[in-house]
């Protein structure tokens, strides 16, 4: 079994982000960065799936240099392989350039199952894993919970609002992870000596035998960044006791927010 | 290029989800001011009755792709038949739900289309013609304006973020014809837990936190039965095993923005915060003063949340029957 992972290296999720100078992208010079979550359930899921079928697991990633460290993870997780795609016009895409880059990536590769993340918790874009799927011609279920496969065939758990649906799809075939999927294994340390002896190449976009001019107008640009409106709030409830407090926030709530 | 715009519904068995009338209103708003028309398209297996009502919120034309094949959500079968409408209609702009089925959906129709898409967006604005869209990013810490270009702009819309306004279309209906052709995807079985409201569409969300100390989820169970709320949990809880991952709220769950965000036993990490912080109230009640999630309430109890909530549910329910 040829088993492909995306992943993104992303700010770790404890950490506080701040707004750069131009206005539309982060600073990032005091972030932990991190393999996105959802990658980390697809890197393990891959690792199961080649425990009990064999075959390999090659890490696909497009990142700067840094993003090195990430795939080194996967990598001493127990991943056989990883390719880096280090552009500059390959960083500058947006969830779309992303897909296509990824799926020139993974067309020169064999594959009979890709895992994603089912979003990259920085962007959130929920696009690049189905988007892969559709430029690479074979079927995607996001938000996966759990899988088995069989024959050529995997049956996978797909959530949704209120419960799950259960989908056969033929492989080869993408799916994209779900928290509850998988605990992801920690890195051993004889891993981490392994994984720096474990193959990483890394790839521009002309590699891929793609023009970086066709990366230059994302269909999609950040125009502004801005902080949520903060929240002032803070109003403390006091009250002899809980029923009393109890009370005044139900009256609160009814006469002065009107949301009960 | 039409300046049109072409709303996909959603249903949950014999009625529309609500997101649904947010982005009928929003698409007839957006239409408005292209000076174009609202279409809705709406898919299903014995749905042309149910596609008829999305006429009183604002559609001009309905088209029913009413088909065995389409009884179920499968990516492959609802992207074939809407990318055939795209290409039929040519809408300046498609819009759609951020619900389970509306993100896939649109995802792939991105890279099949070749089309710019904004998914879980709060708020949207025309510049130009063009849409400009406002979304989160970082598990909700940044709010970013996105500019759209190109032809069709896709977008889906996060549940309870935009206003629903009745105003009445023309709501003719047209039947589409549906060649499913030969899906690979093979629907098997759904389980539903019945009557189970999705945290991520509910008015109004009861969360519990560590605080709860157990599995035992029974008070907040019952403030949220009175409220008709729908129970969430933050990442601790779910972690320790009491409540199901769909439960989650947070940066790595769901991102839910009820009009009632009632927090039991959290303390807010920041995670927890990022996936809530755009409820419209919020109301916590911790032991511990000093817990963040103070900081992000508009109302705050200290006490024991095993005293406090069962005497709220006791308030909302003398006040349900005053």
């Amino acid at each position: 079994m040829e088993i492909i992972v995306l992943l993104k290296q992303v700010p770790a999720t404890d950490s506080l982000v701040a707004i750069a100078d131009d206005g539309v992208s982060i600073k990032t010079d005091d972030l932990n960065w991190v393999i996105n979550p959802y990658d980390e359930f697809a890197v393990e899921e891959a690792l199961r799936i080649r425990e009990a079928q064999g075959g390999t697991v090659t890490i696909v990633t497009i990142g700067p240099d840094k993003a090195v460290e990430a795939i080194r993870t996967a990598l001493a997780m127990g991943a056989d392989k990883g390719v880096l795609i280090n552009d500059p016009a390959a960083l500058a895409a947006d969830g779309l350039g992303a897909a296509r880059i990824l799926a020139a990536a993974v067309g020169q590769l064999p594959y009979d199952l890709i895992i994603a993340g089912q979003r990259a918790v920085d962007d959130e874009n929920f696009q690049v894993g189905p988007a892969v799927a559709e430029l690479l011609n074979i079927p995607s279920i996001t938000l996966v919970i759990q899988e088995e496969i069989n024959d050529g065939t995997i049956r996978c758990h797909r959530t949704v609002e209120g419960g799950t649906v259960v989908l056969e799809s033929p492989l080869p075939m993408l799916f994209t992870t779900q928290r509850g999927l998988n605990e992801p294994r920690y890195a051993s340390l004889p891993g981490v000596m392994k994984a720096k002896k474990k193959p990483l190449d890394t790839k521009t976009l002309a590699d891929l035998g793609l023009d970086a001019g066709d990366f230059s107008q994302p269909l999609v640009r950040i125009q502004a960044m801005r902080l949520p409106p903060e929240r002032t709030g803070g109003r403390i409830i006091d009250g002899d006791d809980a029923a009393a407090k109890a009370a005044e926030l139900v009256r609160l709530l009814h006469e002065e927010a009107k949301v009960i | 290029m039409s300046q049109n715009v072409l709303a996909i519904t959603e249903q949950a068995g014999d009625h529309f989800r609500k997101v649904t009338y947010e982005i009928l209103s929003e698409g007839k708003r957006l239409a408005a001011a292209l000076g174009g028309s609202l279409t809705a398209l709406v898919l299903g297996s014995g749905i042309t009755e149910l596609a008829a009502g999305a006429g009183e919120y604002g559609a001009d034309r309905i088209l029913a792709a009413d088909d065995d094949t389409l009884a179920e959500y499968t990516t492959e079968a609802y992207a074939g038949v809407c990318a055939g409408v795209i290409d039929s209609e040519s809408p300046a702009i498609v819009i759609t739900g951020a619900s389970t089925q509306g993100k896939d959906l649109m995802a792939r129709l991105s890279a099949r289309l070749n089309a710019a898409l904004a998914t879980d967006c709060v708020a949207l604005a025309l510049e130009d013609g063009q849409l400009m869209a406002s979304r989160y990013m970082y598990g909700g810490k940044i709010l970013a304006d996105v500019r759209l270009s190109g032809s069709p702009q896709l977008v889906t819309i996060r549940p309870n973020a935009m206003a629903v306004e009745k105003t009445a279309g023309e709501g003719k209906l047209e039947t589409v014809a549906v060649d499913a052709g030969e899906p690979r995807i093979r629907f098997i079985e759904k389980k539903m837990e019945t009557g189970k409201v999705d945290i991520t569409e509910a008015d109004i969300v009861v969360s519990g936190g560590r605080g709860m100390g157990g599995p035992d989820f029974s008070v907040v169970e019952a403030l949220a039965a009175e409220l008709e709320a729908a129970v969430g949990a933050s990442r601790s809880a779910v972690d320790e095993g009491w409540r199901p991952f769909s439960d989650q709220v947070g940066q790595t769950g769901k991102v839910v923005s009820p009009s009632l965000y009632v927090a039991c036993g959290i303390s807010g990490a920041i995670q927890h915060l990022a996936g809530m912080s755009s409820s419209k109230v919020i109301v916590a009640v911790n032991k511990d003063a000093e817990a963040p999630i103070f900081a992000k309430a508009d109302y705050g109890i200290v006490g024991d949340l095993f005293e406090v909530v069962p005497r709220i549910t006791e308030e909302v329910k003398k006040l349900k029957n005053s």
